[in-house]
């Protein structure tokens, strides 16, 4: 089969691979009908993310139809059946998923020596994303190998199209829960840094939940107007001063909560020293995050709000203002999506018609093109905002 | 790297069997070469300077040679990283800086001025491949200015904004209703 796979930093191929096949009874095969390229999947392309063999399949936002099941699926699925995969890899029965912490399963991460080194403690397995979450071969591909599949599935019915459906793979609850644990009230004003795909899912799950006012902040023209269509008000980072704005939008209060949709690599400007001193640091590999957005998030919260960090962190951040963090009262709440514990409730808002996550999807292209996608979705070129990918 | 961390990938994972054609152009090859090229020279300025000087005949310049190792390594790691352009721009530049320092040696009483020619004519091939590198490797964004498509109207809501606001308040109201008969944590 075709797959899109890593064979270094800055080089993804489209090679020929041999078929994934059942290894373990609780198994399934699906024939991917459409994949997408997530923002994350650009830590890896840069190699930032440790733990990366070249010859490893990437991509974590898939879906397909059931081809093939192992003897343990006890029914749950069968051939035929249309789903969408999370990217995280969930067995459904330990402590953690029966608490509904899907992304910070016990079992899944088979390579959880690793892990807890790392991290102290392993997380999940996911999808195309590192040998410290299991080494998981992803799924933009032909075929995609789902184990623990009786329970690591999203089954959608029939007659949605696969861009309205796909994003429940990950980009999408990952946008609601990042809003979701902001704990919303109807006076709130929600700040979210970063208008990329998960960006804009987040500004549309602040709007649904009830938000006052949502703020988008990004540099790129076309972000910022999709993120307005979604019905926030934009700061451009680059033309104004982010915090002067927020101060000036919130009656000198700052926004309650604030949602972090950048992660580690935040963008580097001459006029923001703090992250030029990062991205040295990070090249000789003396801090592995740029945390620009962290810093200033702390900065800006009201006193006694909270920050959501839906962006990916890969190890140490240095200089963040701990001093601001606690004095203010701030809660942080983080982590991987527990896309399953939220599934039911927005496959119902697609199907009811209150939200259509295509809405994000600006390039479809055959899987054969994923490699040049890549650089495009990097580049911000052609004012690409998210690329799927046809197998 | 690999061959240290003692990752492996799982038996029975799918293989490549034939691989496809990479992105990588023969330019990538080069500033790898020279960003590993500028970081071995650096080391040597840094940690051999004495070495470097009475090759030149220019003792009593340790000092400046150790500096410019510093400059050749952090313009190596630069060229290594993704940020691959800006290290060779910061190389051309550190070409030019040695050509400076090498013609302020090329005086009538040193005896080694042939070294320093030779020197002069290898910063001089190495800056001609600096340049062509950092030509060849500009980062393809489109300019602050270039032309970009806006998406006015995808606002992902098919009933509109307006409906889903109004759902959200009644939603909001009906949560308020329930919070005056009684649970005093969310009383104002």
């Amino acid at each position: 089969m075709k797959a899109l796979v890593w064979h270094g930093k800055e080089d993804i191929r489209c090679d020929t691979v041999t078929d994934p096949e059942i290894q373990d009874p609780r198994d399934a095969i699906i024939k991917v009908t459409s994949c997408a390229i997530c923002g994350s999947d650009l830590h890896l392309f840069h190699n930032f993310i440790p733990g990366m063999l070249p010859g490893d399949i990437m991509g974590h936002e898939t879906m397909g139809e059931v081809v093939e099941v192992g003897s343990g699926v006890d029914g749950k699925l069968k051939k035929g059946d249309r789903i969408v995969v999370p990217f995280t890899i969930i067995c459904g029965e330990c402590e953690q998923c029966k608490r509904g912490n899907f992304s910070v399963c016990e079992t899944t991460n088979r390579k959880r020596h690793l892990a807890d080194k790392v991290f102290g403690h392993a997380t999940a397995g996911l999808f195309g994303y590192t040998h410290l979450t299991g080494g998981y071969p992803g799924g933009q591909a032909e075929y995609l190998r789902v184990p623990y599949a009786d329970a690591t599935h999203i089954k959608v019915p029939a007659g949605i199209p696969d861009e309205q459906l796909l994003f429940l793979s990950d980009i999408f609850p990952t946008g609601w829960q990042a809003a979701a644990q902001c704990d919303i009230e109807p006076t709130d004003t929600v700040a979210i840094w970063g208008c990329g795909p998960v960006g804009q899912m987040a500004i549309r799950s602040a709007i649904l939940l009830g938000a006052n006012q949502v703020i988008a902040i990004d540099c790129l023209p076309e972000r910022l107007s999709m993120a307005e269509a979604g019905g926030a008000t934009t700061i451009n980072f680059e033309t104004e001063s982010v915090l002067e704005r927020l101060q000036e939008l919130t009656d000198g209060k700052g926004p309650e909560k604030c949602i972090d949709c950048v992660g580690m690599e935040s963008h580097v400007m001459a006029s923001l020293p703090d992250t030029l001193l990062d991205r040295a640091k990070q090249m000789v590999m003396a801090e592995s995050d740029r945390p620009h957005v962290l810093r200033e998030m702390i900065y800006v919260c009201r006193p006694g709000g909270i920050i959501s960090v839906p962006g990916v962190y890969s190890g140490l951040s240095d200089m963040l203002p701990m001093g601001a963090f606690m004095n203010k009262g701030l809660t942080m709440r983080t982590g991987q999506t527990h896309v399953n514990r939220w599934t039911d409730d927005l496959l119902r808002r697609i199907e009811d018609g209150e939200i259509d996550p295509s809405f994000v999807i600006t390039h479809t292209v055959p899987l054969e093109q994923g490699p040049e996608m890549y650089q495009v979705f990097r580049d911000k070129r052609d004012s690409c905002v998210k690329v799927v990918l046809k197998p | 790297m690999f061959h240290f961390s003692n990752i492996v990938r799982t038996k029975g994972d799918p293989k490549i069997v034939e691989g496809g054609p990479s992105l990588k152009q023969p330019v990538d090859q080069l500033a790898r070469a020279l960003g590993w090229f500028s970081i071995g020279l650096g080391v040597v300025e840094l940690f051999a300077p004495r070495r470097v000087t009475e090759t030149l005949g220019m003792e009593g310049h340790e000092t400046l040679v150790r500096s410019f190792g510093i400059r050749e390594i952090m313009a190596g790691i630069m060229t290594l990283s993704v940020e691959k352009n800006a290290g060779l721009w910061a190389r051309v530049g550190g070409d030019g800086l040695d050509a400076a320092a090498l013609l302020s040696g090329l005086t009538a009483d040193n005896p080694k001025k042939g070294n320093i020619a030779l020197a002069l004519l290898m910063v001089g091939g190495i800056a001609m491949l600096d340049y062509r590198a950092a030509q060849d490797t500009k980062p393809r964004r489109p300019p602050r200015d270039a032309r970009r498509k806006l998406y006015p109207n995808r606002s992902g809501f098919p009933k509109g904004i307006e409906s889903v606001r109004s759902a959200a308040r009644q939603i909001a109201h009906a949560g308020h209703n329930e919070v005056k008969q009684g649970d005093a944590r969310r009383v104002p």
